[in-house]
This record gives C-alpha cells, structure tokens and sequence, in this order.
C-alpha cells in the first residue's frame, strides 16, 4: 500500500507538472487546452531526437550517473526540449488562437481549435516516429532500490521528484519575485486592468504559453524516464491532468500541484481493488464527483 | 492651452448602437474638469474611449495635438495617461507593493522616488505594503487604485467615479487627495455621481446627456445655474 503511494506520488508529480500549465494557460489566455497533452508527448520525442541522434552525433559521450539510467545527453537534451515545446506553443498561438482571440471566439471555439492542434501533433508524431512503444536506453536492467517500510523505488523515480519540485520552485519564485512573473499574476488577477496598467498582454499571453509547455514537456520526459514513450501517452495523461486542474480549482497553480498529487495517489491506491486498467476512469470519476459536488474546486472561493 | 482634447467623437460598444454622440471636450493643463451627468449619460465610456478601451467610430482624441483614438492602452499609458476604472481597479491577489509595481511596469527607469511619493499621499499604504491588495476595505482599495495610476507618473489622470461605494467620511479625504495630487502638477478629468462635491474641487466642469456635452462651463457658475442645480445635484 505504501508503495502505491509512493508511486501515485511519482505519477503526481507528473500530472502536477502537467496540470501547473494546464491551470495558466485557461485562467490567463481562456483557453481549456486539449493539446496539452499531445505538448507533452511532442517533449518526451523531442528529448528522444536529442538523446538517440543530435547529441551522439555532436559528439557528447553515453555516459550513466551512477545509479540512473541516463546521464549527460538527458541533462542537455531536457532544457532543449522544454524550450522546443515551449516555442512550439507560441507559435500555435500565433498561428492560430490570436486570430481567434481577435474575432472574440467563443470558449468551445476556442477549444476544439486546440483538439484540433492535438490531432495534428498527434498524427506528425505518428507519421515520423510510428506507433512503437520506444525506450530513451533500451535493453536497460533497472534495479529498484529498497527502503524502509517495504518501500520500492528505482534511482530514476527519486530524480523525477526532485525534478518536478526544483521546476515548480523555480516558477513559485518567477511568479514572485521577477517583473514579467508579477505582470503574468496581475494578468490573471484581472486582464482588463492589466490592460489599462500598460502591460502588455499579448507578452503575458505568450509567456504563458512557453512556461505551460515547457513544464508539460518536462512531465513528458520524465514519464518517457520512468516508463517509456508512445504516441498515445499525452493523451492520456490528459483526463488526469484536466481531473487535477479541475480539484485544485481552475487557475489556482498551487491546487493544480495538489490536484495532481491527489489525482496520481487515487489513481495508483485503486490498483489495489480494481484492474490497472481503471485508472483512467478512477480519475475521471473524481472529476465528475467534483464537478457535481463542489465545481470551484478544493481552494475555490465561492 | 489644452493638453487633451476630445473632439466631436462617437464611440459605443458596438457599431450599430452609440453611446456618445459627436461629443466634444477639453482638459487644459493643470486643472481638475468633472464631467457629471445621469446614469447612462456615457461618462465611463468616454474615458475608455479616451484611454483605448473603445474605438471612436468617428472623431478625434487629440493629446498634446496627437490623435490617439484607437491606440492600444499600452501605447496611450507610454504617453503619459493613466486611468483609474471604477470597479475591480487593483489586483486582488497581489500585495499593495506588487499593485504599485505593477503601476510602473512600462517605466524603466527607477522609480522607487515614485513609491515614496505615494507612500506620503497615502501613508497607510506604507504600513500595509505587504498586505494582498483584496483584503483591505473599500477606501484602502481606491487608495491603492489611485497609487497604482500615480506610479507612472503621469501628466493626466482619468478618474472613474472615485468615490462611488465609499462611505462619506472617506469621500472627503478622497476628494482631498485628489485635489494634492492635482497641486503636484497633473492634469485630472474626473467622472463623478457626486456632482455637487466634484465641482466644488474642480475648475471646470460638463454635463453630459445622452452621450452629448448638453452644458460646460466654470465650477461656480455650474454649480450655481438653476437648471443643472435641479436636474443634478439633487436640487
């Protein structure tokens, strides 16, 4: 049971990771993003690129640090990938959702417009890499480390929360302590007066984007670290992101975090009682239970 | 000599329905103007239309000879304009120090000389500076406001209905403000409700109708015309 949690603590965390982006992106641009998963997948084949073909041809060694199974190509290729993904998203936003922001689209517009943005990363992903489940280290024996209280965790799986908390402190002091993280704060407070104050909000809108889809793409790779990649694994990771944005109240960075930890740890624990295969609907239960019972969330107001 | 000059607009929210109608004003440097008039008249459209928030259909916004009908309020800010809204005029979950950041987030400069102005006009502020702007009551939070506009130091203020939701002890002293912040040298167009009180501290004033400048004239003799003492300053 312990070991449940523990996981649903790791899968968490990279729900929570996606969930942060998912929550900015809706309160501060107003757009429920069904591509954020498939910003996701796009991280993890991104890294997958860095790691099998660019960095070995630059020349940069295969290298393991210690215990884990990656080692120099992972440390560069991950920041590369989250600020490939991050421009990838500005660049559907400019494309795409500021013409529809022009003509004061409405919200399922909006929408279906960014399912639509799914589709086609899905499909180039599957067009250039095919349907294969893939490895970043294939072949790789992956020894779990045994502590305490019957607790089984592998190298990799301490590293992935280490990872998701240093990016997430590393936003909690952006938004506080640095002028544009302040600007995107005021932003989501009230657009109108952010307007007025001559902050420029097209800016704000497009520093959402990139933080929303770096921080997915993060999720993205750590997930491909701990499990492996697919063309499907954004999507679905997609429920459970939306279930955890939707428990920690919609726009609330910090209840996204939780949602996320609370979405992975449920989804995890009910292995126990029913097949793994439920996981999915486990999440999406939760978020219809909310949704029926208190639709602001945990830390919503009203 | 004017330094804005609102002439002949008309603007709405949408195209077919116009809320002003070819309405022409003046603000001249250094002084206080009140613009007053009945609900619906289209005093806080005018002054979004002034700062950007609408685009006139037909008409000039001149700012020191410069139309700026249209501009981006980012844009309009840059030159100098602040405006203060009526309603949900601070960001709720940000500190009263972020909310004043966030006032000078265009200037590059330091602007911490600014703060402190601020902080003497309105020294609670200084002691609460750490507090989330959505706790504090209603006077504090139109303080805030007015300190959040004043951070650019701006040559002209818009002022929407600043003592609207006040209790009256807190009028005065708002009014107060006003007039202080006008002693330092900026030119200041304000909206007010409260008619009577508002062309007491300002210079000039208009009355609009309908969209339409129905009367101008000086304070005193606004104040003291029978027609206007009737229809609105409550007889």
């Amino acid at each position: 049971m312990i070991s449940l949690i523990v996981y649903g603590i790791i899968v968490g965390c990279i729900i929570a990771l996606g969930a942060i982006g998912l929550t900015m992106v809706y309160k501060i641009v107003g757009i429920a993003n069904f591509a954020h998963g498939d910003f996701m997948t796009l991280g993890a084949y991104i890294a997958l690129v860095m790691v099998s073909i660019v960095l070995p041809w630059v020349g940069i060694p295969d290298t393991r640090f210690g215990p884990l199974s990656f080692g120099w190509r992972m440390v560069i290729a991950f920041p590369v990938s989250m600020l490939f993904v991050a421009f990838i998203a500005i660049f559907f936003d400019k494309l795409l959702y500021k013409k529809l922001r022009k003509k004061k689209s409405n919200a399922v517009i909006l929408a279906m417009s960014s399912l639509g943005v799914a589709f086609i990363i899905r499909m180039l992903i599957l067009i250039i890499w095919g349907s294969d489940y893939v490895f970043y280290r294939p072949g790789l024996l992956r020894p779990a480390l045994f502590l305490p209280l019957g607790i089984r965790i592998r190298p990799d799986e301490i590293f992935i929360v280490c990872t998701a908390i240093f990016l997430v402190v590393l936003l909690h002091l952006f938004l506080n302590r640095t002028k544009m993280g302040k600007a995107m704060r005021a932003t989501s407070d009230n657009p109108d007066l952010a307007l007025v104050t001559g902050i420029d909000t097209e800016r704000i809108i497009s520093w959402t984007w990139a933080i929303g889809g770096a921080l997915t793409a993060a999720g993205g790779i750590l997930y491909g670290i701990d499990v492996q990649l697919h063309p499907g694994m954004g999507w679905n990771f997609l429920i459970p992101i939306f279930a955890a944005t939707i428990l920690g109240s919609i726009g609330n960075i910090y209840g996204a975090l939780i949602g996320g930890f609370v979405i992975g740890i449920a989804q995890e624990v009910s292995t126990a009682f029913l097949e793994p295969t439920y996981k999915l609907p486990v999440a999406f239960m939760i978020m219809i239970i909310i949704l029926l019972v208190r639709p602001e969330g945990i830390f919503g107001k009203e | 000599m004017s330094i804005l000059k609102v002439d002949n607009v008309t603007a709405g929210y949408t195209p077919e329905s116009s809320i002003l109608h070819g309405l022409t004003l003046e603000l001249n440097e250094g002084e206080i103007v009140s613009i007053i008039g009945p609900n619906g008249a289209g005093k806080s459209t005018l002054l979004k239309a002034i700062f950007g928030l609408l685009k006139p259909t037909e008409g000039q916004i001149l700012l020191r000879g410069e139309n700026i009908a249209g501009m981006p309020p980012f844009k309009i800010a840059k030159k100098g304009l602040s405006y203060v809204p009526q309603v949900d005029n601070i960001f709720p979950s940000l500190t009263i120090q972020e909310n004043l950041e966030m006032g000078a987030f265009i200037r590059d400069d330091d602007y911490s000389g600014t703060m402190e102005g601020v902080f003497s006009l309105f020294p609670v502020l200084k002691e609460r500076r750490n507090t989330r702007a959505g706790t504090l009551s209603g006077g504090q939070r139109q303080m805030v406001a007015m300190g959040r506009a004043l951070m650019l130091n701006p040559s002209i203020l818009l002022l929407d209905e600043p003592s609207a939701g006040l209790a009256p002890i807190f009028v005065s002293s708002i009014f107060e403000k006003i007039k202080e912040i006008n002693a330092t040298g900026v030119s200041i167009l304000i909206v007010e409700q409260n008619a009577k009180e508002a062309l007491k501290m300002s210079h000039r004033g208009y009355v609009l109708a309908m969209g339409r400048n129905v009367m101008d004239d000086d304070s005193d003799a606004l104040l003291n015309n029978e027609d206007v003492g009737k229809l609105y300053l409550g007889g």
